[in-house]
């Protein structure tokens, strides 16, 4: 009963990281079809800026956190413009090139600039205990990265259902062209959403290193899991990038806490089962 | 029916002009091969390794560059050909370079099976997703599987007979550096031919336009699959080198990285022609020797910029960008 507790709420907590960091990829590549690996890098980004600015500059954990989305959606903002726009509509292949190269650039230049090391991001005191529920006690961190996946699944699920921009950012992903003949001024909608997307993707970083921790190699080690958990929910669904960050984390903890010298063999197993079966991803519409 | 004779002129003198680019191709290669082996005498190891890895780019080749799939699990072919040959020699006594490499090929192949038939369920970003668990099933398969693999130390006990029980397998890798040059040699004669045959043909035809192809009723998919199995079998040649000639197999044959890498050396190269396969493994694999070992961070700048670059301004790679000038030009002479 304890471990199928703390498997749990560590799968709850992993998943919800998972969500925050990959949901911006999926609407991007929902709304804009590009395929997407530098995600990760943007995550590691705000995870270096948060842990300099918590340990280098001894700023509190919430500044850092706000410092983080701040400087990715910045430095995010020229590369978009330079070499996003240019592969809007090219083959897979060639985003797939881009942005593996972006990834390489943005891995070599954080380390030649931060070095090879791994990052903590000290956390503050609020956050390091655990909260006794009477029956069990769960780490807060753990509660904390919970809450704020679901502040942000609802947050998301606000927007896009219930605002303007909302209305118009599902017009541009069910016909960009039209949407733009109808006024939808979409390149507005592609960058805003550009920029939630990133900005998402180091909040993300930063509130879950404790989980997925921040070192040189980040960016390749969890861009395919990224990428994953984004084609099993089905691009641009909210409802099925969260069922698949809860159905992969699930397995994913559940391995490591059971059968860890398998590693990740029932993850990829569970992947190739459930794209087999549904190619379009779990909440993908058919076209 | 003037017509028809003119065409049918055109093509054997276009099949001549290719046989003669082939001749002086292969004249190129040995020659590389001969400037290789008089200048790096001490370094014929990376050398071989660069002939394997070529191996496996010229497979990619086939699956991404003739038939558009687009792959990042690629290396799982190569990985399935190294550990074949190796637990061959090291577990079953196979010791005879030749038989080993035969093994490398069958099991190259029928893991190229397995995955065309699992890759080639979707398109576009689900494929790349498939292909991609599928290279980390393998990786972990291979590490768990380490009564037959040594796991994450490597399978290592392999030893192999004098190639045609005449030339040792030495200390300085001449003899493992031949069979390399041999080996590649053979297999880029064999598949200048496949892509020129009407199966090619299909193929290509296939990248460009599935839906005609199955209207011709011709099953897109099972040509997929058939080319998938060749693409293995070259792989595995490559894999069975790379245990020959270093006598070791480590978990990285069988690595996304490594897979992702040799994306790179073919789009580096240029994707559908062999020789851009070729060139893209020769540019990519000697930089890496010389930039990775001042600072392996500088050589990950450095290729993510390549990429970038090459991806915007020479979309068809060093070769085909190369070609293509050259064509103009002679166009303009003439």
């Amino acid at each position: 009963m304890q471990t199928v507790f703390s498997i749990a709420v560590d799968a709850l907590a992993y998943g919800m990281v998972l969500f925050v960091i990959s949901i911006g990829l999926s609407v991007t590549m929902g709304l804009m079809r590009v395929v997407n690996l530098a995600h990760g890098a943007f995550a590691m980004i705000g995870g270096y800026i948060a842990s300099y600015a918590a340990r280098d500059l001894g700023l509190g954990y919430a500044a850092a956190i706000l410092l983080a989305v701040v400087g990715t959606v910045i430095i995010s903002i020229p590369i978009e413009r330079l070499l996003y726009r240019r592969i809007y509509g090219a083959p897979e292949l060639t985003q797939v090139l881009m942005t593996i190269g972006i990834t390489f650039c943005i891995i070599g230049i954080a380390n030649y600039v931060f070095g090879p090391t791994l990052k903590t991001i000290p956390l503050p005191n609020e956050l390091q205990g655990s909260v006794d529920l009477g029956f069990r006690t769960i780490g807060t961190h753990r509660i904390f990265a919970i809450v704020c996946g679901l502040i942000v699944a609802l947050a998301l699920w606000f927007t896009i259902e219930k605002t303007s921009f909302g209305v118009k950012l599902r017009a541009s992903v069910d016909n960009a062209s039209m949407a733009a003949a109808l006024g939808v001024r979409t390149e507005i909608v592609y960058a805003v959403s550009f920029a939630v997307a990133v900005g998402l993707a180091a909040f993300g970083g930063v509130v879950g290193a404790e989980l997925l921790p921040v070192e040189p190699y980040y960016a390749l080690r969890y861009m395919v899991t990224f990428l994953v958990v984004v084609s099993v929910g089905g691009a641009g669904s909210i409802g099925g990038a969260l069922l698949a960050c809860l159905i992969l984390g699930g397995i994913d903890t559940t391995g490591r806490y059971l059968m860890p010298e398998y590693g990740e063999f029932f993850f990829y197993l569970a992947v190739i089962a459930i794209v087999c079966v549904f190619p379009r991803g779990l909440a993908g519409r058919t076209k | 029916m003037a017509l028809t004779m003119d065409k049918e002129a055109i093509a054997t003198g276009s099949n001549r002009r290719a046989f003669g680019r082939d001749i002086i191709a292969i004249a190129i290669i040995l020659a590389l091969a001969a400037i290789g082996y008089l200048l790096f005498p001490d370094n014929l190891a990376l050398l071989t390794r660069l002939i394997a890895i070529a191996l496996l780019v010229l497979s990619l080749d086939l699956v991404t560059g003739y038939c558009g799939v687009a792959t990042l699990g690629h290396a799982a072919l190569f990985g399935a050909g190294a550990y074949a040959a190796g637990i061959a020699s090291a577990h079953y006594g196979i010791n005879d370079p030749l038989l080993m490499t035969l093994v490398g090929i069958a099991a190259g192949a029928v893991a190229g099976l397995i995955c065309g038939i699992v890759i080639l369920r979707a398109h576009g970003l689900p494929q790349l997703v498939l292909s991609i668990a599928l290279i980390y099933l393998f990786h972990e398969f291979a590490n768990k599987a380490s009564s037959w693999t040594g796991g994450s130390d490597g399978l290592s006990g392999i030893s192999t007979d004098p190639l045609f029980g005449l030339f040792e397998f030495d200390l300085y890798g001449h003899t493992a550096y031949f069979y390399g040059v041999a080996l590649l040699l053979i297999v880029l004669i064999l598949l200048r031919f496949l892509v020129r045959s009407p199966f090619g043909m299909l193929c290509r035809g296939i990248r460009q336009d599935p839906l005609r192809i199955r209207a011709m009723g011709v099953s897109p998919k099972v040509t997929l699959i058939k080319m998938y199995v060749i693409s293995g079998a070259v792989a595995g040649v490559g894999g069975a080198l790379n245990a020959i000639s270093t006598q070791v197999v480590g978990l990285d044959s069988l690595s996304f990285t490594q897979s992702a890498e040799a994306l790179v050396m073919l789009v580096l190269g240029g994707t559908g022609s062999l020789f851009g396969a070729l060139a893209g493994t020769l540019v990519f694999m000697l930089f890496e020797d010389y930039v990775s070992a001042a600072n392996p961070f500088h050589w990950l700048t450095i290729v993510g910029l390549l990429l970038i670059l090459v991806v915007l301004f020479a979309p068809k790679g060093i070769y085909g960008t190369t070609a293509a000038y050259l064509a103009r030009r002679r166009e303009a002479r003439s």
